[in-house]
């Protein structure tokens, strides 16, 4: 075991794969000698040369279409968007192409690709830097959607994206990449995509949540058991699909929920965990499905944001609500 | 002062190739390829009987019996004169009008019928067929041939990616990103524009201010070539060319195929009638690859009426039994496509797998 912040689960995860499996390439805009804007590949091109770790020219279409190219000659592409709010460039690459490789052939190609990227707010960035478009990859079929929130599940999400036979995209909350350390077990292990954990137990409301607003999911549960509310703690770590099995298991025990995100209301993950649970367990609700999520406005690069972005606060103020409803 | 256009003199770089001229004449004798008197008789056959199928698909469409269908008429040396530069393991990406190439490739013919149709099977090639099913989106094929060539390059194989888009996809980004990552990694891959001078309705002289797509590449550094694609031996040797530099590691080439379709652009109500007068049309038809080419072979006694006859009666009975194989397929059913989205399914389709399995099982 070894104290690593996230950024450094991720770089052992890549480099755990790149040692496994000689298919694995790993690429995209300064990730070869310059180690990636956050240093995600630092020593990587170093330790397994220009032919596995390399830059691309500046284009993301092209990386993501050079990853779909490259999946018809065996390689598994591990190309990074440098923020994913560029992914727009490469929309038809993702959603138009990579997510339906398996239809457009009928199943004899597949696009085992995993798109690492950088998002979330909370640290400042330019426009476009921040933004939370889970949502848009969640919609379309063909992907699966990863986001973990803290180094553990980074590794070992990141070694079974990895070795995914279709492409996952795999998001990385800015605001945790260097927040904290944990223990990370030196060797390869990994977490199961699809399935997601319960950070906290209890018995009084469930608070779901994912990525950054895990932590403020945990703190919220924090405040609350000082008025003695017992907050249950779920983080999806996958948004899409859903774990909606063991969503559903716990709000049948607690009969209320919370679902956190943070990404703007409209149209989210949150707002489709809210119709699972309805589907599935309204007659075990005491109270609405509530929802924490931003304002439906562009994200506010550096002003604003402390507002604008939803925080623990926000969830406790849910959370009454929902008990006292 | 003002100084000197580098547009200046940039048109002779970029001058059509031709080998055979309108009348089927000789007249670049050292550009002649290195073709046996039986691969000459073979690119014949395969474009005419590319005609034909082109002349049923249109036929068959009308009647209801075909789906989605882009016409080719016109644009066979460009699609099969560049095809048959190629190696069976050389790796296709076509665009949807190019269909013949992925049939002289190996897809068979009742399945390029189920791919007009949508049904999965049309897009499902063979094992030993290296290609992808043709693209919609103009222009994504592009930048994944780069992504295909480097793979070849990487596995150290002797063989290139082709792709093909027409003179509108020539405007998209992928074009430059696509042909900028191949140059950039010298990757084996070769990017044919056919040029049929109209994206849909759109002429090729409002696409771009570039007079021709060729030169497009040299902002890339890459070679681009103009060859007149009515010309059969001309699109062969420029495509031939271009790939003994790419397995030789010279990297990519863009091949721009000066041609024409005479039909709409698809079966879907376009009518060229719109933007198209009937003296362009006829202008075009008197430079007719077939026409051309068979001059050219008659005149060296490989190619007659009658033979001609017997390949167009071969490709309406083979034409007849392929539409005859598609019509005996199952109909594709919402399950079947549930179960190709993903190599494990996930919870939600696993429970719309039970959801349709019961509903088609009606």
């Amino acid at each position: 075991m070894a104290q690593m912040t996230m950024i450094q689960a991720i770089t052992d995860a890549l480099r755990t794969e790149l040692k496994n499996d000689e298919n694995v390439l790993v690429f995209g805009e300064d990730v070869g000698q310059n180690g990636g804007v956050f240093r995600a590949t630092e020593g990587l091109q170093e330790e397994f040369g220009e032919e596995r770790v390399f830059d691309t020219p500046l284009a993301e279409s092209g990386i993501i279409g050079m990853s779909v190219g490259l999946s018809t000659q065996g390689f598994r592409a591990v190309p990074e968007i440098q923020f994913f709010g560029f992914v727009y460039e490469a929309m038809d690459a993702v959603s138009g192409q990579a997510a339906r490789m398996r239809y457009r052939s009928g199943g004899r190609w597949h696009a085992p690709i995993t798109i690492r990227s950088p998002f979330g707010g909370g640290v400042h960035t330019p426009e476009l830097h921040a933004d939370s478009l889970e949502g848009l990859m969640a919609q379309q079929p063909g992907l699966k959607v990863v986001i973990p929130s803290n180094p553990h599940d980074a590794k070992g999400l990141l070694i079974s994206a990895i070795r995914d036979n279709d492409p996952v995209i795999f998001l990385e909350h800015m605001k945790l990449y260097r927040s904290f350390r944990e223990e990370v077990p030196e060797e390869e292990y990994t977490e199961e995509i699809g399935k997601a954990k319960v950070k906290r137990e209890g018995k009084d409301i469930t608070l779901i949540a994912y990525g950054a607003m895990v932590h403020s999911a945990l703190k919220a549960a924090e405040e609350l058991e000082k008025e003695d509310i017992d907050a249950e703690v779920i983080d999806l770590r996958t948004v899409s699909p859903i774990d909606i099995e063991t969503i559903v298991e716990s709000v049948k025990k607690t009969n209320r929920a919370v679902v956190v995100q943070e990404a703007q209301r409209q149209a989210g993950i949150a707002a489709s965990v809210v119709s699972e649970i309805q589907e599935r367990a309204i007659l075990h609700l005491e109270a609405p499905v509530l929802r924490v999520a931003a304002p439906d406005t562009v994200y506010p690069f550096s002003q604003a944001e402390e507002v604008w972005l939803p925080n623990y606060e926000d969830i406790v103020e849910k959370a009454k609500q929902s008990i006292n409803f | 002062m003002s100084f000197k256009s580098p547009l200046e003199g940039i048109d002779e770089k970029f001058e059509m190739i031709q080998i055979l001229n309108e009348d089927g004449e000789m007249v670049n004798e050292d550009a002649m390829p290195d073709l046996s008197d039986d691969d000459l008789v073979e690119l014949m056959r395969r474009m005419v009987y590319t005609r034909v199928l082109d002349q049923r698909s249109i036929a068959l469409n009308r009647q209801g019996r075909l789906g989605f269908y882009a016409p080719t008429a016109g644009q066979e040396a460009s699609q099969l004169g560049s095809h048959f530069a190629l190696e069976k393991e050389d790796f296709l990406l076509p665009a949807y009008r190019d269909v013949p190439q992925l049939i002289w490739h190996g897809l068979p013919l009742y399945q390029a019928f189920l791919f007009s149709r949508g049904h999965f099977h049309g897009n499902q090639m063979p094992e030993d067929l290296n290609a992808v099913s043709p693209q919609i989106i103009i222009g994504a094929q592009i930048t994944q041939a780069a992504g295909v060539a480097l793979g070849l390059k990487r596995r150290g194989k002797k063989n290139v990616a082709i792709t093909y888009t027409g003179d509108g996809g020539a405007s998209q980004g992928d074009f430059y990103e696509g042909m900028n990552f191949a140059g950039a990694y010298q990757a084996p891959a070769i990017f044919v524009v056919q040029n049929n001078q109209f994206a849909i309705s759109v002429p090729v002289e409002k696409q771009s201010a570039a007079k021709t797509i060729a030169q497009k590449a040299a902002a890339v550094g890459v070679p681009g070539y103009l060859v007149d694609g009515m010309d059969v031996l001309a699109v062969y040797q420029v495509t031939k060319e271009a790939r003994e530099r790419a397995i030789n590691g010279e990297g990519p080439t863009l091949i721009e195929t000066m041609t024409y379709r005479y039909g709409p652009h698809t079966m879907a109500g376009d009518d060229p009638t719109r933007y198209r007068t009937d003296d362009m049309d006829d202008e075009w038809e008197k430079k007719d690859p077939l026409v051309r080419f068979r001059k050219y072979l008659e005149g060296k006694d490989l190619w007659s009426e009658d033979k001609e006859n017997e390949v167009i009666e071969k490709a309406k009975e083979e034409i007849k039994a392929a539409i005859k194989k598609a019509d005996g397929q199952d109909k594709q059913k919402v399950t079947d496509l549930i179960s190709i989205m993903h190599d494990k399914l996930p919870y939600n389709l696993e429970e719309q797998m039970e959801e349709y399995k019961e509903k088609e099982s009606k």
